[in-house]
C-alpha cells in the first residue's frame, strides 16, 4: 500500500496559510506577505489586551523574578542566541523588558507610586510589536539562561508568560499563530486530522505488520503522538506499537485525543493550550488509563506533564511518562528486553525534557540497557545546548538565520564527539536537525532514541492481535 | 548647621529615620510578595523535597556550572571580590564592630589592619572592574539603567567617605570623641542614604537573592530539575 498522499486531505483549510510538506521541516509554507499582527483593531485596544494578560500571569513567583534581576548580563553568556550573534539585544533579560515594565507600572510595590507621578510609561504597540522578535525568533525556551543567573530567575518561564500578552494583543508570528489556529481548528497543527491518522495506521499497519489499537474502551495506557511524527517520521508510530506490543501493555490509541503537540502553548494562547491539552486529559479519562504516554517530543512533555493538571483544575488521574522514561522504566523492569546495539551514540537532550522536564536520566538509561557507548557532547544532559528549533521557533520562517546560526553551536559540539550515531527523544528537535544539515550540508542526521530501541526488540512480542488497526466500538 | 549638630543628626535622628525606612521598605517588598496570588501546583512531584531544592539552590546558585563559568569567571570574581570587602569592612574592622556593639550590646574580634588594607583594595578593584564593564559591555549597556548606576555610587560612598576619617590605624578601637567629626558625620550619612536605597533599587538583591533562589529551587525540585 502505498502512503496516503495526506496534502489532498487539508487543502479546504490550508488556503490561507498551506503546509509546505517538501523543505526537511514542517510548517506552512513561506508567506509571500507576512501577517504578524492578527485582527483589526485599535493600538489602544491591542495595549490594553496585552497588559491585561500580562497582569493575570504577575503571580507570587512571577512578581519574585520580576523583582530580582540585578542586570549582571550573565544570562546572555548561556543564550545561544546571543552566543551565536553577540548581539546584545538577544540578552535573555533583555527579552523580559516591556514584561518587567507592565509590572512596574501596574503590580509592583509602588506601582500606585510610578502610576501616580507617571514615572513608568505604558507599553506601547510599537513597542510590543518590535518585542516579537525578541519573544519568539530568538527564544527557544531552552532554559539554559535560568542556569546561568545568579538570583535563580527562571528567564524562560517569563517568557512563556509573556507570550500570552503577545498572543491576547494579536501580536504572534503568522506560521506560528497559523499552525496553533490549524490545531484549534483541526486538532492538529500539520495537517494530522483523525482521518489522516487513521490512513496513515491503516498504511502502516499494513506495510510494516504492526497491530495499532485505536479508541478502544479500556486500556491501561494511552498513547499520543506528536504530529511531527505522524507526518513526518511515522516510523516512530510503528516503532512505539512495537514497543508496546512487546511489553504486553494493555494500550490504545484515542482519536478525540491524540495529538500531544500544543502549538497553543507555544504562541501563548492559553485558550488554545487548554483545549489541546483537555483532549488528551479527557481521552485518558474515557478509557481509564493509567498512564498516558507521550511521544518524543519536548514541548509536549512540558504541556501535560507540568501544565496538564493546572488545565483541569485538580491532579491528573493518571501517571504522565515521556516515552523515553517509559522505555528506562520497562527496560529495568524486564518487560522490555532488548538486543544489544552496537557502535557509539551521542544523546541530543531535548530541553523540556531534560533541562526542563527533570527526566534528563531516562535517556541514559535506556542507552546503557542497549550496551551503546555513550559519547557525551560538551555540555549534555542539563546544560545541553538547544537545537535552535524549540519553542515554536522552527516554525517561523522569519527566523531562519538565526536559528541556523544557533544551531551551529550544538552541531560543532556534536561533531566533536566523534560518536557513530546520534539520537534523540524529539521529534521536533528532529526535524531541526534535518533542517540544520540541510543548510548546513553536514553529513551526518539525528536519529530517535525510540526507533532505536524498536529496532533492537529482543525475541518475540507478547502473544498480541495480528497485524493491523484494531478499532474499538 | 554646625559640624557637631551634623554629627548628632547623623548619629541620631538621621540613624533612626534610616533604619525606620530600611526596615519598612524591606518589609513591604517582602510583604507586597507574600500578598502576590500564588497558584497551587497541582502536577505530580517527581520530588517532594522542595525545603532542601530552596535551600540547595540559594547555595548553589553562588556558582555557575562549568561550561558557563568559563565565559562568566572575570565577572564573578570581582564581584565575589567587592562582596566579601564590603563585608570585610563592615563587620571586621574595629571601629564599626564597635559602632554595632554600641547599638547592639554584640561584639567580637576585628580583623587584623592588613586583611582590612586588602579588603578596601578589593572594593576600589572589584567596584572599579564593575563599573568598567557596565560602560564597556554592549550587553551591561544595553540593560542597565538609573538604578544600577546609582546603586554602585551609593554603595561605594560610605567606602570613600570611610576613608576620610581614617586617622586612626585601623585596628584602634572606636574612638568616643572623634578628632574630625565633619567627615564622621558625612560618612555616617552616606551609609544612611545607602540603608534609606537599599530596599527600593537593586541592591534589594542583599534579601531578594535568598527569596528568588529559593523559590526556583523549590519549584525545581518539584520536577527533579537543576536550579
Amino acid at each position: 500500500m502505498n502512503a496516503p498522499d495526506v496534502r489532498g486531505s487539508r487543502v479546504e483549510a490550508g488556503l490561507a496559510h498551506p503546509l509546505d510538506f517538501d523543505s526537511p521541516r514542517l510548517s506552512v509554507q513561506k508567506p509571500a506577505v507576512r501577517y504578524d499582527v492578527q485582527g483589526e483593531r485599535s493600538d489602544a485596544d491591542r495595549v490594553a489586551s496585552a497588559v491585561s494578560a500580562f497582569t493575570r500571569d504577575f503571580g507570587r513567583d512571577v512578581a519574585t523574578w520580576l523583582e530580582s534581576c540585578i542586570h549582571c548580563g550573565n544570562c546572555a553568556e548561556a543564550c545561544p542566541f546571543y552566543l551565536a550573534t553577540g548581539e546584545a539585544k538577544y540578552t535573555p533579560t533583555w527579552k523580559l523588558e516591556p514584561f518587567a515594565r507592565a509590572y512596574r507600572r501596574e503590580a509592583g510595590p509602588f506601582a500606585w507610586l510610578y502610576r501616580s507621578l507617571g514615572m513608568r510609561s505604558k507599553v506601547t504597540v510599537e513597542e510590543l510589536e518590535a518585542w516579537q522578535e525578541l519573544v519568539y525568533d530568538t527564544c527557544t525556551l531552552c532554559g539554559r539562561c535560568t542556569l546561568a543567573c545568579p538570583m535563580g530567575i527562571d528567564i524562560a518561564s517569563l517568557v512563556g508568560l509573556a507570550r500570552h500578552g503577545m498572543a491576547q494583543a494579536g501580536l504572534v508570528p503568522h506560521e506560528l499563530w497559523a499552525v496553533s489556529e490549524r490545531a484549534a481548528r483541526e486538532g492538529s497543527p500539520l495537517g494530522a486530522t483523525p482521518a489522516v491518522l487513521q490512513e496513515r495506521l491503516e498504511w502502516l499497519a499494513d506495510e510494516h505488520e504492526v497491530a495499532f489499537h485505536i479508541d478502544l474502551p479500556r486500556a491501561d495506557v494511552l498513547v499520543t503522538f506528536s504530529s511531527i511524527e505522524i507526518m513526518k517520521y511515522p516510523l516512530s508510530l510503528v516503532a512505539t506499537a512495537r514497543v508496546m506490543e512487546h511489553a504486553g501493555c494493555s494500550w490504545t490509541i484515542s482519536s478525540a485525543g491524540y495529538e500531544a503537540t500544543n502549538f497553543g502553548m507555544l504562541a501563548g494562547s492559553a485558550d488554545w493550550q487548554r483545549r489541546m491539552t483537555m483532549k488528551i486529559i479527557d481521552a485518558a479519562i474515557a478509557c481509564e488509563a493509567k498512564i498516558v504516554v507521550l511521544p518524543e517530543c519536548g514541548h509536549a512533555y512540558s504541556a501535560l506533564r507540568w501544565q496538564g493538571a493546572g488545565m483541569l483544575g485538580r491532579p491528573l488521574p493518571f501517571r504522565v511518562l515521556h516515552i523515553s522514561e517509559f522505555l528506562a522504566e520497562n527496560l529495568a523492569s524486564g518487560r522490555i528486553r532488548v538486543r544489544r546495539a552496537l557502535g557509539s551514540v551521542a544523546f541530543h537532550d531535548p530541553c523540556q525534557i531534560s533541562r526542563r522536564g527533570g527526566a534528563t536520566q531516562a535517556p541514559r538509561d535506556v542507552l546503557a540497557a542497549l550496551g551503546v557507548e555513550l559519547r557525551e557532547a560538551k555540555d549534555a544532559g542539563d546544560l545541553a545546548f538547544c537545537c535552535g528549533g524549540g519553542g515554536g521557533v522552527i516554525a517561523n520562517h522569519r527566523a531562519d538565520e538565526l536559528r541556523y546560526r544557533a544551531f551551529g553551536i550544538k552541531m560543532a559540539q556534536l561533531d566533536a564527539t566523534g560518536a557513530d550515531a546520534m539520537v534523540t527523544s524529539c521529534s521536533n528537535c528532529r526535524q531541526s536537525f534535518d533542517d540544520g544539515s540541510a543548510h548546513f550540508g553536514w553529513d551526518r542526521s539525528m536519529g530517535s532514541l525510540l526507533e532505536l530501541v524498536a529496532d533492537h526488540l529482543d525475541g518475540t512480542a507478547a502473544a498480541g492481535p495480528r497485524a493491523g488497526v484494531h478499532a474499538g466500538a | 548647621m554646625n559640624t557637631i549638630a551634623l554629627l548628632q543628626f547623623a548619629r541620631g535622628p538621621g540613624l533612626a529615620i534610616a533604619v525606620a525606612v530600611f526596615a519598612l521598605g524591606t518589609a513591604w517588598r517582602l510583604l507586597h510578595l507574600l500578598m502576590r496570588p500564588s497558584r497551587r501546583d497541582l502536577s505530580a512531584p517527581r520530588s517532594t523535597k522542595t525545603v532542601r531544592g530552596a535551600l540547595r539552590a540559594i547555595v548553589a546558585k553562588s556558582w555557575h556550572p562549568a561550561s558557563i563559568r568559563e565565559r562568566t569567571l572575570p565577572g564573578t570574581l570581582h564581584g565575589y571580590a567587592y562582596h566579601i570587602g564590603l563585608a570585610v569592612i563592615v563587620f571586621g574592622f574595629a571601629p564599626h564592630i564597635a559602632f554595632i556593639a554600641r547599638y547592639t550590646g554584640l561584639s567580637w574580634p576585628a580583623v587584623p589592619g592588613w586583611v582590612f588594607a586588602l579588603a578596601v583594595a578589593a572594593v576600589f578593584v572589584g567596584m572599579g572592574y564593575a563599573l568598567m564593564a557596565r560602560l564597556t559591555s554592549s550587553v551591561l549597556r544595553l540593560i542597565s539603567g538609573f538604578d544600577d548606576y546609582a546603586s554602585w555610587a551609593i554603595t561605594l560612598l560610605p567606602v570613600v567617605t570611610g576613608m576620610a576619617v581614617l586617622t586612626l590605624p585601623p585596628d584602634a578601637t572606636y574612638p568616643l570623641q572623634p578628632l574630625q567629626p565633619g567627615p564622621l558625620a558625612v560618612h555616617l550619612l552616606s551609609v544612611e542614604l545607602l540603608l534609606i536605597w537599599l530596599p527600593f533599587g537593586k541592591l534589594s538583591h542583599a534579601f531578594m537573592a535568598f527569596v528568588s533562589r529559593g523559590v526556583t529551587g523549590a519549584e525545581f525540585a518539584r520536577k527533579g530539575v537543576s536550579p
